[in-house]
């Protein structure tokens, strides 16, 4: 009791000291269920990539082997690795076309409305994917939705693109949008109006406005969105598997074949290693420009 | 003030949101059509309509185990993560200390992370101490993502909150406890709650980490899609959208309690 009365004391050093250990306190149980739930799985895969190939030997053996089949130019894997950072770069840009209208509604149009429209956009986010993407199946296929109703209305059936490479793009801005769209909100919500009303009084243009004053701004929201579903659509497989119909493969598919049909654990590992350095990467170092602070706390 | 542009700007983002909206449900909707069409195979238009498919999902033996199972992850998963997150997010958003930086990113990296490859990184993990994969390690499996995005749920909450309140009850002699019970849980429990639901729902929806890690145990995701890849049925659709109502009546439920409760508070 006598410490805590000690805490409220004006005295600014004092208190500090005590919320110094009363965070790390706070932060315990959750820095140790990382390390048992996030760091050691990792620490595992990285252990398998460099044992012997089809064998179950971690920790016992060290090899480069694996990681030389993958960089082996008589191997294809490459392609699925190019895939899936093509797929993914394109679903950035194509969300960030997509997401800005409706971010830029969220924040300044919708009023009252807002919050309602936003829960109709974190709603699909507790809808398993598959089953999402599942319903596109049934709208694209052959006697499906679409090809009904334009048989219905007297047309010779709707277009053969299910199990296309677009469409697989088509499924994976679909599931990720939530991801570009709310970190884009938090961004734009960034902007101080005042500046935007000032711009305006003094003759700046809408284009001049938002190159000069929006988009600067909310930078930091937008750029966290983009690392979002970049990180999310490079690792994704269902898409691929279930409106691509396996017509192509994207990395994650070929380390889970490495898993399942192959059982080569140390080659799939090796794959997911490779995959996670790209992500870990690139996510640290979007992360180490931003303060996280300002963005969730608008302070 | 409201110029010709402005109205235009309002008229397309309008329209466009609409149009997004309509396309994220459309597949749900599909699916809804699917599941109570009569045909053992799907056709637009839908000759006949009938109840049979919902009938033998409800009344499966196999989706009551599918359906046990996501409820009692789902729950674990729920009540654990609230639990992490809430010091967590204290850690996050409301004590200076020195390492909370670094803290704050590594927290959020396995929200940045491939879910698929985290599954099967999990898997290697618990092979290597030899657990046998099954409904309880999918858990934990869970926890390993909701945990990070709960403590983020929570910390926005604990943005908005005065830490000169807790110090002005302290000032006025509370203990710790008390402090904890009459001050920061009351104005924390809006975030609490709706890091519960987070947690519960993306739980219970989650399916590339259940794949790889429930083992020979079944969710409710993890069976769609082993059906969706072979062997259709109706019930695929059916149990597909009953699972999207449940989800539904949650969030409508949670929804309605807070504004019953804010109504109250005010009133």
């Amino acid at each position: 009791m006598a410490d805590i009365a000690a805490t409220g004391l004006p005295a600014e050093r004092k208190s500090i000291s005590r919320r110094l250990s009363t965070g790390l306190r706070c932060a315990i149980p959750a820095i140790l269920f990382l390390i048992g739930g996030f760091l050691a799985p990792l620490v595992t895969v990285a252990a398998y990539a460099f044992a012997t190939p089809k064998s179950f030997d971690v920790f016992r053996s060290f090899t480069l082997e694996n990681f030389a089949t993958i960089f082996d130019p008589a191997n294809s894997v490459w392609v699925s690795f190019a895939w899936s950072v093509a797929f993914a770069i394109l679903t950035v840009v194509l969300l960030a076309i997509v997401a800005y209208p409706i971010a830029y509604g969220l924040t300044r149009l919708f009023g009252r409305w807002a919050g309602l429209v936003s829960v109709l956009f974190v709603f699909p986010l507790f809808v398993s994917e598959n089953v999402r993407l599942y319903g596109w199946v049934l709208f694209f296929i052959k006697n499906g939705v679409l090809d009904g109703s334009i048989k219905l209305l007297g047309g010779a059936g709707g277009p053969d693109i299910l199990f296309t490479p677009g469409m697989i793009a088509f499924g994976l801005v679909y599931v990720y949008l939530p991801f570009m769209l709310f970190p884009m909100t938090l961004g734009l919500a960034m902007v101080p109006r005042d500046l935007v009303d000032a711009a305006s009084d003094l003759g700046a243009g809408r284009m001049m406005i938002w190159r000069e004053i929006e988009l600067p701004l909310a930078m930091p929201g937008i750029l966290i969105g983009m690392l979002l579903t970049f990180v999310l659509a490079v690792g994704a497989v269902a898409e691929a598997k279930i409106l691509g119909g396996q017509s192509i493969i994207t990395i994650t598919h070929d380390i889970e074949i490495a898993f399942t049909y192959a059982q080569n654990w140390p080659l799939g590992s090796a794959l997911a290693v490779l995959l996670m350095i790209m992500v870990s990467v690139l996510a640290l170092f979007v992360m180490s420009r931003l303060d996280l602070d300002r963005i969730l706390g608008r302070r | 003030m409201e110029g010709i542009g402005s109205k235009r700007v309002r008229l397309f983002v309008g329209l466009w949101t609409g149009f997004v909206v309509i396309a994220i449900y459309l597949p749900i909707l599909c699916g809804a059509l699917a599941g109570l069409s009569k045909g053992r195979y799907f056709a637009f238009p839908v000759r006949i309509y009938s109840t049979e498919w919902w009938w033998r999902t409800v009344s499966s033996f196999e989706i009551h185990t599918l359906v046990t199972n996501s409820l009692l992850i789902a729950l674990i998963v729920t009540v654990v993560a609230v639990l992490i997150a809430f010091f967590g997010a204290l850690a996050f958003a409301r004590y200076p200390w020195k390492g909370r930086r670094l803290y704050q990113k590594v927290l959020l990296l396995p929200i940045f992370f491939p879910q698929p490859v985290l599954g099967l990184a999990l898997l290697l993990w618990f092979n290597a101490l030899g657990i046998t994969p099954s409904w309880q390690t999918a858990a934990v499996a869970h926890l390993v993502w909701i945990v990070p995005v709960v403590t983020l749920v929570i910390a926005i909450q604990v943005y908005s909150f005065d830490p000169v309140l807790e110090e002005a009850a302290a000032d006025l002699g509370a203990g710790r406890g008390f402090i904890l019970r009459e001050i920061t849980l009351p104005i924390l429990w809006p975030g609490i709650w709706s890091g519960a639901l987070f947690a519960f729902l993306l739980s219970w929806g989650n399916f590339p980490l259940s794949l790889y890690t429930a083992g020979a145990d079944s969710t409710v995701p993890k069976w769609l899609y082993s059906k969706m890849v072979a062997g259709y049925t109706p019930m695929v659709p059916a149990l597909g959208t009953m699972s999207t109502l449940v989800a539904a009546t949650l969030l409508l439920l949670a929804g309605a309690t807070l504004m019953v409760l804010r109504r109250r508070r005010a009133g």
